[in-house]
């Protein structure tokens, strides 16, 4: 990325960061709106996955206030929430794959977020290594 | 909602994001070319709402979920004042990624939007 070498590096990650603010805010609108559709409508059809998507919503909330947040105490709960939704898409996506049975109503981390063009999978994995970034950067300073 | 609205809208959404990307790669800050995208996508959305509430009693109901289509267009229309806000605060080449992101997000939700509104039988 030759382009960007006239910024520092702190510029960059900040600028990267609050890009990365932005798509955690439209994920957890679309987790959160969709999951209350669904809660409001169909809810006797699958509650576990329902409240999973709404679950998945909210955390993506508080990744994303997290994430803007200064402070040790913001950067673990950001830690805290990203490594979860990692999980979440993992866990639920191999299961939604492996026991169809299980989830035979789409959650926003169905099939490794397949729904959603795979966000919620690269998500976590750039949140991640944005925090670690920001973390080697501050410590630099 | 008409189709070939929603088409005009899927395809002035992702002019503007390429505007914005543009801009982005040639570093500079959002200037009026960028907000001004994201303002025409605005008010596009604010003309779909008037279609979808006029459409149904003009013999042109969803025949998908009308629920799932008010919420989409709810959540679409926040999104560009969102990212406009933050350009306004942000004056650095970011925010035209971020506008960029906001468009191209907006012209997945109208296609969504589409699919729900047309959809036989949801």
């Amino acid at each position: 990325m030759s382009e960007v070498r006239s910024e520092s590096k702190q510029e960059k990650s900040v600028g990267l960061g609050r890009v990365l603010v932005l798509v955690y805010g439209i994920l957890a609108l679309a987790a959160v709106a969709r999951s209350l559709y669904q809660i409001v409508t169909k809810f006797d059809d699958a509650p576990v996955a329902y409240l999973l998507s709404a679950l998945a919503g909210l955390v993506y909330c508080v990744a994303a206030v997290a994430l803007v947040r200064p402070g040790p105490r913001w950067r673990r709960v950001a830690w805290a929430a990203i490594l979860f939704e990692m999980a979440g898409v993992l866990v639920v996506g191999t299961l939604s794959l492996v026991l169809g049975d299980l989830f035979p109503h789409d959650t926003v981390w169905s099939a490794f977020g397949r729904g959603y063009a795979f966000i919620p999978l690269i998500l976590p994995v750039l949140g991640l290594l944005w925090l670690r970034r920001r973390d080697s950067i501050g410590a630099a300073n | 909602m008409i189709e070939w609205f929603a088409w005009v809208q899927i395809g002035i959404a992702s002019l503007a994001a390429l505007v914005c990307l543009t801009f982005f790669f040639v570093k500079r800050g959002p200037n009026d070319y960028t907000l001004g995208s994201l303002l025409l996508v605005e008010v596009l959305l604010v003309v779909q709402v008037v279609i979808a509430i006029v459409a149904p009693f003009t013999g042109n109901p969803p025949s998908g979920d009308g629920l799932e289509f008010a919420l989409y267009l709810i959540s679409a229309l926040a999104i560009p004042v969102v990212a406009g806000l933050w350009a306004l605060s942000d004056r650095t080449k970011w925010s035209n990624l971020i506008l960029t992101v906001a468009a191209f997000s907006i012209a997945v939700m109208i296609f969504r939007m589409l699919q729900i509104w047309t959809v036989q039988g949801a």
